[in-house]
């Protein structure tokens, strides 16, 4: 597959209430193609949901449900499932639409995590997408669960002083038949990833890397560029397990084997105004020599998770 | 038809098999529990054709009938007490939603302290929620009024919860018929809602609404849910032309003729009046029950016009509005009455709160305290 | 059956958001004589605004973020200030 042989299908209409740079949208064009038209999406409260145009108005082509905050776990599952007996009572007819959910990291690490944690447990029948974008940027950049250590926010003003969570592992430990990480930097791995899911049945789980211009301070345009410093320095990993066999994808593979260095961090880190305090401050050794052992220990972490 | 001797809970759980749902979600809790494990059951043994989502939660399964409705699905949860607080956004998400959900409230006092029997606080708290509410009070009720909830949920586009007593209706087996397949199909056409969350159909459900497109969906639900209670007495009717079977429309009366006390209540209260209406009248007093089936919309209409000149309406609310005197009957009696019939006097109590016992002796005391009042 | 949808149905329209080309302080300029037609503008373009064909640019919703400029390997999209036309 090539960017040439992608479906024509766009998710997006153009004309969206989404910041100029942003990245759930395009998220949506690549996950869309690979779901096509027959699929129902499932929203919580988010950005892309503050975006996509007021009633009676959608920026998206998708059949979808604006659902409470905490229900998308619950209720993807309940879409699926409700379909099967309309289909064999012959009320629907054709081929059943995937059902996938977009939910922001607020949606997914915080408020929805009992659910979600639920439905992979369960192993409903729909992809969760979460487009983690480390803040609830919707609401003006809080802090949230997937909010990375010493980054400032509107309500951790001085700097998270914890860790984020490893939400994606914890999702393949529910032993649910498919999860992967994703990255827009790189678009055909996300779009082969959504294929896959796609084509297996049961509780699948992707979570999409999504550098956020407004809440990380960076210029609109370094979208997919942030995106990329991300996998190169080994802040955001690139993986897929499929009935709970793990393996490391394109750049963290070869970071994970020795075959590629990783970029010193301070490159992502200076690319983004939210580090920009911690980059002047006459602690930054130590800061940036806590952030490289994180991504030494997570590398080392998920590498040795990939042998089992 | 079939006779049966068991439960209220059971009653449910056959109406529901009965009706053809589709998709059911719950989440247990106590005195609930014995009706969705039926289900369960019955799907498990193939009696009934439909998916059971075990979920984590009472927000998650309001959550999951609420999305399996949007897609087509007939659907059903039941719940009690905390389990019905903890789905309060969903109930307003439901009924805002405009989805046809029918849901059982096992009524079940609700913390702090903790308490496992019942009063109506948990539905009464969810009053303003835009949800129709019955109060059935036989097993008899319950499996007729499951019947209709789906028949009125799916004509006006509005969630239905039926109510019945912990314990009190819910565990005690009474005798009950249920109804053949065909005349449910005649009662109870198949659900085709003219929207559904489905590629065919296509749109968005429910995005950000600017005032000027907010507004009107309001008033439609409350105007909707207003027109609702005809609904219900046209559709029990109708089911009653079917089976036989009659328990009133707004409210079910008991030996009303020449009363001039009128004892209100509803749930299995307003079957221990009739006792009560029975000794007082031996006592020489015409007194008259009066069961409220209806809780929401309120018949306020039909309330100011069942009572005749000079009656006196005794209020027996089994739930607090806290600081006033009474419960939430009371307010509502008297919000329907005034500016209506404002020469009728009306008076109130709470009682029965928690479980505590009302054996008509119980009821026929406090009547007689509030007729002391009324003079 | 023939009841009317009672619920808040939203239906897809383009500029769900307004014509958000207003938002433009920048905007993208294409020179077809450098492009390899790798399409990378068209696949990152959060607005659906470039064409795959030809790239034409919909300067009536791009935003201008600049992103096409930014990925195009062969700098055949530059920004350039609005004011400056």
């Amino acid at each position: 597959m090539n960017i040439k042989e992608l479906p024509e299908i766009e998710y997006i209409i153009p004309g969206t209430g989404a910041c100029a740079g942003c990245p759930s949208t395009i998220g949506l064009r690549l996950v869309g193609k690979a779901l096509g038209e027959n699929a129902i999406c499932l929203l919580t409260p988010s950005c892309a949901v503050a975006s996509m145009g007021m009633t009676p108005k959608t920026c998206y082509s998708f059949p979808a449900l604006n659902i409470c905050f905490a229900s998308a776990g619950a209720s993807g599952g309940a879409i699926s499932m409700a379909l099967d007996p309309l289909y064999s009572k012959k009320r629907l007819e054709g081929e059943k639409p995937v059902v996938f959910a977009w939910v922001g990291d607020g949606g997914t690490y915080d408020i929805g995590f009992q659910g979600l944690s639920a439905a992979a447990e369960r192993n409903d029948d729909f992809i969760f997408f979460c487009y983690n974008n480390e803040a609830y940027s919707n609401t003006g950049n809080q802090r949230s669960g997937a909010t990375p250590q010493y980054v400032p926010t509107t309500t951790s003003p001085l700097g998270k002083e914890m860790l984020q969570k490893n939400v994606p592992l914890l999702m393949l430990e529910h032993r649910p038949p498919y999860v992967a990480t994703a990255s827009l930097a790189y678009p055909l791995d996300l779009y082969r990833k959504v294929e896959k899911a796609k084509s297996i049945k049961g509780f699948r789980y992707i979570e999409i890397h999504m550098p956020c211009c407004t809440s990380w301070k960076f210029p609109a345009a370094e979208t997919i560029e942030v995106s990329r410093l991300a996998i190169r320095t080994g802040s955001w990993l690139l993986w897929e397990a499929e009935n709970g066999k793990l393996s490391l994808n394109g750049v963290t593979a070869a970071l994970a084997e020795g075959k590629r260095k990783p970029l010193p961090v301070e490159e992502y880190l200076k690319a983004q105004g939210r580090y920009a305090w911690l980059l002047k401050s006459p602690d930054k050794d130590y800061y940036i020599g806590n952030i490289e052992n994180n991504i030494r220990r997570e590398l080392e972490f998920m590498a040795g998770r990939a042998k089992l | 038809m079939t006779k049966v001797f068991d439960s209220g809970n059971v009653a449910c759980a056959l109406a529901v098999k009965d009706v053809g749902v589709d998709f059911v979600a719950a989440y247990p809790i106590t005195p609930q529990t014995s009706v969705v494990e039926k289900i369960a059951s019955y799907i498990a043994e193939g009696e009934m054709d439909a998916k059971y989502l075990p979920v984590e939660s009472e927000h998650s399964a309001l959550s999951a009938v609420a999305a399996a409705s949007a897609v087509g699905a007939r659907v059903f949860t039941a719940t009690s007490s905390q389990g019905l607080l903890y789905m309060h956004e969903i109930l307003h998400y439901a009924a805002g939603g405009r989805l046809p959900i029918v849901m059982a409230n096992v009524n079940r006092a609700i913390n702090m302290p903790w308490c496992l029997y019942v009063d109506h606080q948990d539905a009464v708290s969810q009053r303003d929620t835009g949800w129709i509410q019955l109060f059935a009070a036989s097993n008899q009720e319950i499996y007729d009024s499951v019947i209709l909830a789906y028949k009125v949920a799916e004509e006006v586009q509005i969630p239905v919860m039926v109510n019945y007593d912990g314990f009190l209706v819910s565990h005690s087996s009474m005798p009950f018929e249920t109804l053949e397949q065909d005349k449910i199909r005649e009662f109870l056409p198949a659900l085709n809602p003219p929207w559904r969350l489905h590629p065919q159909w296509g749109g968005t459900f429910g995005n950000v609404t600017p005032s000027e497109e907010y507004v009107p969906y309001r008033y439609a639900l409350t105007e909707d849910i207003k027109k609702a209670g005809d609904v219900i007495v046209r559709c029990s009717k109708e089911y009653e032309r079917l089976t036989g079977r009659w328990h009133g429309g707004h409210f079910e009366t008991y030996r009303p003729e020449g009363a001039e006390y009128f004892l209100f209540s509803m749930g299995s209260m307003g079957k221990e009046m009739e006792i009560a209406v029975d000794l007082l009248r031996e006592q020489g007093i015409a007194a008259a029950g009066l069961r409220l089936r209806i809780f929401s919309p309120f018949p306020e209409e039909e309330l100011a016009a069942l009572l005749p000149t000079g009656a006196k309406l005794l209020v027996f609310d089994r739930n607090l509005v806290y600081g006033s005197a009474g419960g939430a009957l009371l307010q509502l009696a008297k919000a329907a009455l005034f500016n209506r019939r404002d020469s009728l006097q009306v008076i109130g109590i709470s009682l029965g709160l928690g479980g505590e016992d009302l054996p008509a002796s119980v009821l026929v005391a406090k009547a007689r305290e509030m007729m002391e009042v009324c003079k | 059956m023939n009841k009317k949808i009672v619920q808040p149905i939203s239906r897809p329209v383009i500029g769900a958001g307004g014509l958000t080309g207003t938002w433009r302080t920048q905007r993208p300029v294409y020179d077809a004589s450098l492009c390899n037609a790798c399409l990378l503008c068209w696949l990152y373009c959060p607005e659906v605004a470039i064409s795959k064909e030809d790239r034409t640019i919909d300067y009536t919703y791009c935003k201008g973020c600049g992103i096409c400029a930014a990925e195009c390997p062969k700098k055949a999209i530059y920004m350039e200030r609005e004011e400056s036309r």
